[in-house]
């Protein structure tokens, strides 16, 4: 009898503290969820400030055109950097995958370094750069530019809070074991501090 | 042999205490090299770090601010500030932004005017939730065409006066781009209408006499006043400070923007 009752103890005992492990990692686990929420958010501001840089092009090279038709290089390579840009779908996916997630980052710096370069081209061109339509698209692409800039340090600091909170013990275990992997993050590109910024 | 009079006291720099003081002077020095610093939260509208406005505006342009919170949530403020101190003007309005909260939550409805006197550069600084019709073309014609013509002539008060207004216009959907005419084909300022009269008195007092009298004497010119009467003074006047002011307080209502706006200088 006396067995009984203790191996019924020790029952109770284990069942109890399994349920309170259990309702740890249901925690653990919905914060993890909702860390990442908040990085695939930030992630969704990211594309869509990229996406406006993208849709202001055209235009641009439409009216610098109209000035400056001869510099077809630079207007090419603008062009070019556009589309290179279009063809990668850039998913909730990518930056679960670092490898893409840094071509995406390449091609996003290679077009805002063509436009730098075209708008020093404008600089020659004092039509050009007083008439009203550009003037506006200029304002454009600067304000589009600080809001990347803003929306990408808003993205890395909520990659950051994730991948720290899945490294340390002991959350770090229940994220391996329900999958949550570290995210892809931008990095500042060689040689340059900040994301270019289309200034005069 | 000499003996140093002075008492012998030893500064150990490897105690725990000394550590922790040269630490946190250089951190201290460290966050002071790290630029501008933003300042404390405001609970007024107008806040003039630099001086540059008279009491007197500043305590117009406030109730301006505080009368046009009786129609709208959306919330403006001005900030006014000697120098960046070598800082991006773009990484501080944001830092400031994002501090002071300008705007309601969840509509995102605030707007920063930032100037910088000394370096001659400002921003709007717009909330998500205004960047529809307060948009970057819109906020960049607003410092170029309607605040640097004043700015440029000195008239800050002025200046912010005017951007405030075209920043409503802009928010209502009704601002326009002021129409830059470098001749005024039809309206003739004070200026020269004053200038033509009395080139015209003058020299109709030189002829006419000498229509009269033609002795072939010079009747000589007297004209000429003493000076017209003043430099020009443009713009509107003050209204003065208002009968009834409202309470002046203010706090940010948890705002959030996202780089829009514009920058410009002067």
């Amino acid at each position: 009898m006396r067995i009984g009752l203790a191996l019924l103890a020790v029952v109770v005992v284990i069942l109890i503290v399994l349920g309170m492990v259990l309702s740890w990692g249901v925690r653990i686990n919905n914060d993890l969820v909702r860390s990442e929420q908040t990085v695939n958010e930030k992630w969704a501001q990211v594309q869509n400030v990229y996406q406006r840089r993208a849709d202001l092009i055209p235009n641009l090279v439409e009216t610098v055109k109209g000035f400056a038709a001869q510099e077809r290089t630079v207007l090419e390579e603008v062009t070019k950097a556009r589309a290179s840009v279009a063809g990668i779908k850039a998913t909730p996916e990518l930056i679960n995958d670092p490898v893409a997630f840094k071509k995406f980052q390449e091609a996003q710096t290679q077009l805002g370094g063509a436009l730098s370069r075209l708008l020093v081209t404008v600089e020659r061109y004092p039509d050009l750069k007083s008439n009203q339509n550009f003037l506006a698209l200029q304002s454009q692409l600067e304000g589009t530019e600080n809001r990347i800039a803003v929306e990408r340090m808003r993205f890395n600091e909520a990659v950051r809070e994730y991948n720290t909170r899945i490294n340390l013990f002991p959350d770090s275990m229940v994220a391996s074991f329900r999958g949550f992997k570290p995210k892809a993050f931008f990095e500042a590109a060689p040689g340059s501090e900040q994301a270019p910024k289309v200034k005069f | 042999m000499v003996t140093s009079n002075a008492p012998h006291v030893r500064v150990r720099l490897t105690t725990p205490r000394a550590v922790f003081a040269v630490a946190l002077i250089v951190t201290l020095w460290a966050s002071a090299a790290l630029g501008l610093k933003v300042p404390p939260l405001p609970d007024r509208r107008i806040n003039d770090y630099a001086g540059a406005l008279t009491p007197a505006q500043r305590d117009v342009l406030e109730q301006k601010l505080i009368q046009r919170e009786h129609g709208a949530s959306n919330q403006v403020v001005v900030a006014i500030f000697r120098s960046l101190d070598g800082e991006s003007l773009e990484d501080f309005s944001i830092r400031l932004a994002q501090a002071w909260r300008v705007g309601q939550k969840g509509l995102d409805n605030g707007v920063i005017f930032l100037v910088f006197v000394d370096d001659r550069k400002m921003r709007i600084e717009v909330g998500y939730g205004l960047e529809a019709n307060l948009t970057d073309a819109v906020s960049s014609s607003i410092l170029r065409d309607v605040v640097a013509p004043r700015f440029r002539e000195g008239r800050i008060a002025d200046g912010i006066s005017a951007g405030l207004d075209a920043i409503d216009q802009a928010i209502a959907g009704t601002y326009r781009q002021p129409v830059r005419s470098a001749r005024p084909k039809q309206s003739i300022d004070p200026f020269t209408l004053l200038l033509l009269v009395f080139v015209f008195g003058g020299l109709g007092m030189a002829i006419i006499p000498a229509l009269f009298y033609r002795s072939g004497r010079r009747a000589g010119w007297t004209g000429g006043g003493a000076g017209w009467g003043g430099p020009y003074i443009g713009g509107g006047g003050w209204s003065g400070g208002s009968g009834s002011s409202d309470s002046g307080g203010f706090s940010g209502g948890g705002g959030s923007f996202g780089g829009g706006g514009s920058s410009g200088s002067w």
